[in-house]
């Protein structure tokens, strides 16, 4: 069964940048938890690493059997994560006004991570058997909107809306990749068009405020802009080359919020300049070429939509974070693949290079 | 499956990613030109912002709404304090800093050093408080000495005032500092960790109204922790002002009648059930609870005799003796086991079985009705209309008069009081009920427990006709510009297990209480106002079995509690009140000469004339500082 094949074509390349990321996102994660004295700071970084072996091993596994057997599999995967999100809605642990957590002793894990991975799966399922070049119509569209619009709604529930827009955003790559008829297309924008401000106007004085403030911190100085404002100072003043590992200033005094997590990227472009960041940034998307090369190189429609769709997914995080800490985006959280500190998110990371490195190295296989 | 895919091939797809990959790249070069933006073009500037921190978050405090009695005379407000704190990061040489600090402050350094190590957790570019509420001299020597205090702040802040000292102040009620238990509850989302909030009475209650909303404001600071300027601003927004239904002046008068006793005196408008004095004897000083108790003051009060801390308006539970033989009598009529003419004899003493029972005069009252019984207050009488009544009857007629639950003021802790039946007593002690007791239920000795408050939603509902009326206390609720939010209304709970007749008859009793030479209360008529009322001696310990203890001297606090109640005037009555004197002796010459004050000073004065005047207009804050008129 196994084919030497396989270790031929294994994909050092992609095996590489992963690794560099994750250096460089250990690097910054460490930086951040060792400079404020209120944090448990060691133990989070062991933490980190833990997941990291972890995500290794599942990596590995994800190697054994081919990506093919997703397909199959699609629906089971699917639903099971389903469960997971709605046994968080009845049971989870409530931390901090939102239930996202399964408590498995312990570890906890959050299934509103894992689900990005099932609606690739079973979206890229779909597409490949009905895909044509004329593009899915409104009706045939019907399908894979439930398929997204029931983990949204479970993930909306929690309350974790950052989440929640990654996935629309997601299927929507996909959904745009596979082509939507032109027709269908225009009544989709014209639709949208039209709801929008029917939906504006139904919305009570409170949520529209909130959507306002959500597109534009700056309407709340004591909170998101405050935040955002801090980020910014953090990220312009690293200057050119920054002010060097452990040397944030910023983060010292905890005038970031969520510097672990959110808003790693701010401590890291600090430390380390617009060098480190525009580093950081070309390693990215190295990355995600990376990923659409292998679906370009994939000879069958499944594994090529499912590689754009883990691509997208990473390609989305990155950019909505990153745009968010620099005051480009609205502030929601979202984590930085590979560098926030957070176990679900380096498992789910690395489940995603698992499955593109199972598609890259099985390019010249037939079946 | 195959019939679709002809058309997708392998080739397709490749070319489909053409534009995905077009966007990446795009969405990148963004993101790096933001960087290059932030950090080499601005990188200057920012570094400089970065370097002291800069940019930092002040919380503005919201003033808390004030209170204010119902023709709009100001009750609490707040004045401006100063707190001191000291910013750990600015403060540096911090040892030098801190031995200043604590010389001005008369503070030992240890002490001071331990109130900076309270601050648990807080990020250190924000201000500990140290020492709250200083004096205008502290506060003038750290103003002198600002510049060898580096990362010292003394922030403006306002603190709760009660202007009238002691008085009302188990209505009012005081303000502490949140404890770790009322943050953790989710209670009080938006509060934080030294946020000072209502812990008793109207405070407690109308939390949320009082409180505000908080602002602040985000302000560059240079080296020393200086505000250079401010960036943006929310403010705070002030909590709502309330109008109490209390009127001041009578309260003041309650307060002063019962001042050397212990009691409460409760007040309310029978056609509205608004409040208008509720006050207990002894109180204590608010203003103390505002910047924390000290141990002596609050180890003065635990050590009373008297409970200052407890309402007895609402909270003390008390034999309603002869007043509730109101109740007997309207359950007796009711029934039919009396009419307007039955009359009975009294020769001073009842006998049942093989026991006597005492009326309360040892000649008795010979042969009366029930006009007269009430009248004389005759316990002898209504012994007899509580055997034929039996408890149970007697007790569904008190509760549906409102005894046994709380009347429903808004204050919390109300107690319940207490309304014995047979099967309560079997429950509670395992022993039946004996019929004698009965006889101590009728004229409202025994098991029953009653508050004051109780007693006077009770005869305010006689008094209006037989309407029973929620008390209330929050008479509106407005915007500081004097904007009206909330209104009180008149809020019908129930009415009163009678017919027109028999009140009728109840109501002709009470009059003659206090407007014939012969009534319990005759000290307490007024000339030219018809009082209708009811005296009450509630027994504290059983003369039966103390009888040798009784012909003696005996201690004041084995003495009878004094109650009255009453109405005026008789009809169309605009005040009720209801009075208790703690071991008072004798409702009619401890209690009644009270509740005449407090009618008296109502009804006479000006303001009352006007009914609700507060209600009606609605002048902003800034003219409320002097009573109108």
């Amino acid at each position: 069964m196994f084919d030497r094949r396989l270790i031929q074509y294994f994909d050092w390349g992609l095996l590489g940048v992963t690794v560099l990321i994750a250096a460089l996102g250990l690097g910054a994660l460490y930086s951040a938890v060792n400079g404020d004295p209120g944090m448990p700071h060691g133990s989070l970084f062991v933490k980190q690493l833990i997941w990291y072996g972890g995500g290794l091993g599942v990596m590995v596994a994800i190697f054994l059997f081919s990506y093919k057997s997703l397909d199959r599999w699609a629906y089971v995967i699917y639903f099971g994560c389903n469960l997971l999100l709605a046994w968080v809605l009845l049971f989870g642990k409530y931390v901090g006004g939102a239930r996202r957590w399964i408590d498995f002793g312990p570890i906890s894990i959050q299934p509103s991570e894992l689900i990005k991975i099932g609606v690739i799966i079973v979206l890229a399922r779909f597409y490949s058997r009905f895909a044509t070049t004329r593009g899915f119509t409104l009706r045939d569209l019907v399908v894979p909107l439930l398929l997204v619009m029931l983990p949204f709604a479970l993930i909306v529930q929690q309350p974790d809306l950052g989440t929640a827009m990654v996935i629309l955003l997601i299927a929507g790559t996909m959904t745009a990749y596979v082509k939507i008829e032109r027709r269908s297309l225009l009544y989709l924008l014209a639709a949208g068009a039209v709801a929008v401000p029917l939906v504006w106007f139904d919305l009570k004085g409170y949520q529209k405020q909130r959507i306002l403030t959500f597109l534009n911190p700056d309407r709340d100085p004591l909170g998101a802009g405050y935040h955002i404002i801090q980020s910014k100072i953090a990220i312009g003043s690293g200057m050119l080359t920054g002010k060097g590992f452990l040397q944030g200033t910023q983060n010292a005094l905890s005038f970031l919020p969520e510097q672990h997590t959110d808003f790693i990227f701010s401590v890291f472009s600090e430390e380390w300049g617009f060098v480190g960041a525009l580093i950081l940034l070309v390693v990215f998307l190295v990355l995600i070429l990376w990923g659409l090369n292998i679906a370009y190189n994939c000879r069958e429609p499944f594994g090529a939509i499912l590689c754009v769709g883990l691509t997208a997914m990473i390609f989305w995080q990155v950019f909505i974070n990153i745009g968010m800490v620099m005051g480009l985006m609205p502030v929601v959280g979202v984590p930085l693949p590979f560098v926030s500190y957070g176990g679900s998110s380096i498992l789910t990371i690395m489940v995603c290079v698992g499955i593109l490195l199972n598609v890259s190295m099985r390019r010249f296989l037939f079946e | 499956m195959k019939r679709y895919l002809q058309n997708a091939d392998s080739d397709w797809f490749k070319r489909r990613l053409s534009g995905v990959i077009i966007c990446a790249v795009a969405a990148f070069v963004l993101l790096m030109v933001r960087a290059f933006h932030l950090q080499v073009l601005q990188g200057e500037e920012l570094r400089r912002l970065s370097a002291n921190n800069c940019i930092r978050l002040q919380g503005i405090d919201a003033p808390r709404g004030l209170i204010f009695d119902r023709h709009g005379r100001r009750l609490v407000d707040n004045r401006p304090a100063f707190d001191v704190g000291v910013i750990l990061k600015d403060a540096r040489p911090l040892e030098q800093t801190l031995a200043r600090l604590a010389g001005y402050l008369h503070l030992e350094e240890a002490e001071l050093r331990d109130r900076l190590a309270r601050r648990n957790g807080e990020a250190a570019y924000k201000p500990v408080i140290v020492e709250r509420d200083i004096s205008r001299d502290t506060l003038a020597v750290l103003e002198a000495h600002k510049f060898d205090l580096p990362g010292v702040v003394v922030n403006v802040v306002p603190r709760r005032h009660y202007i009238h000292e002691t008085s009302a102040a188990h209505l009012l009620g005081y303000l502490g500092e949140i404890s770790v238990a009322e943050l953790q509850n989710g209670l009080f989302p938006e509060a934080r960790a030294g946020d000072f909030i209502g812990k008793s009475g109207v405070e407690k209650t109308f939390e949320k109204y009082l409180k505000g909303e908080r602002g602040g404001r985000q302000v560059e600071v240079n080296a020393n922790g200086q505000v250079v300027r401010v960036l943006q601003t929310v403010p705070a927004t002030p909590g709502k002002n309330i109008f109490l239904t209390i009127d001041q002046e009578l309260q003041c008068k309650a307060e002063t009648l019962l001042e050397g006793i212990a009691g409460a005196a409760v007040a309310m408008d029978p056609s509205t059930g608004e409040v208008l004095a509720i006050a207990s004897s002894p109180t204590f000083d608010q203003n103390d609870f505002v910047s924390g108790l000290s141990n002596q003051v609050w180890d003065e009060i635990r050590a009373n005799p008297f409970r200052p801390l407890e309402n007895k308006a609402i909270q003390g539970a008390y034999p309603p003796a002869s007043t509730y033989k109101i109740i007997t009598a309207i359950a007796g009529l009711e029934e039919g086991v009396i009419d307007e003419n039955t009359t009975f004899f009294c020769p001073g003493h009842y006998r049942l079985g093989n026991r006597t029972f005492r009326c309360w005069k040892r000649g008795g009252h010979g042969k009366l009705n029930v006009v007269e019984a009430i009248e004389k207050s005759c316990d002898v009488f209504f012994y007899q209309v509580g055997q034929k009544l039996g408890v149970d009857r007697l007790a569904w007629y008190a509760k549906a008069c409102g005894l046994g639950t709380p009347a429903g003021i808004d204050i919390a802790h109300e107690a319940s009081g207490l309304v014995p039946t047979a099967d309560w007593k079997k429950q509670r002690t395992g022993v039946s009920w004996q019929a004698g007791e009965t006889l101590s239920v009728a004229i409202g000795q025994g098991y029953n427990l009653t508050t004051p408050l109780q007693m006077l939603a009770l005869t305010a509902a006689v008094g209006n006709g037989g309407s029973r009326l929620r008390p209330l206390i929050l008479q509106s609720l407005r915007n500081p510009d004097g904007e009206i939010l909330y209104s009180c209304r008149p809020e019908e709970i129930g009415h009163l297990p009678v017919s027109p007749k028999t009140l009728d008859i109840v109501r002709r009793g009470l009059w003659k209480v206090v407007n014939q030479k012969t009534g319990t209360a005759w000290v307490a008529r007024i000339a030219g106002i018809d009082v209708c009322g009811k005296t009450g001696t509630a027994q504290v310990f059983s003369r039966k079995k103390n009888e040798a203890l009784f012909a003696q001297e005996r201690p004041a606090f084995l003495n009878s509690h004094a109650w009255f109640v009453a109405y005026a005037p008789a009809e169309n009555p605009r005040i009720a009140v209801a009075v208790i004197v703690e071991h008072g002796e004798h409702g009619s010459s401890a209690a009644s000469p009270i509740a005449r004050e407090l009618i008296k000073t109502y009804l006479r004065s000006p303001l009352s004339q006007t009914v609700a005047a507060g209600a009606v207009e609605a002048p902003a804050v800034d003219e409320l500082g002097m009573p109108p008129g």
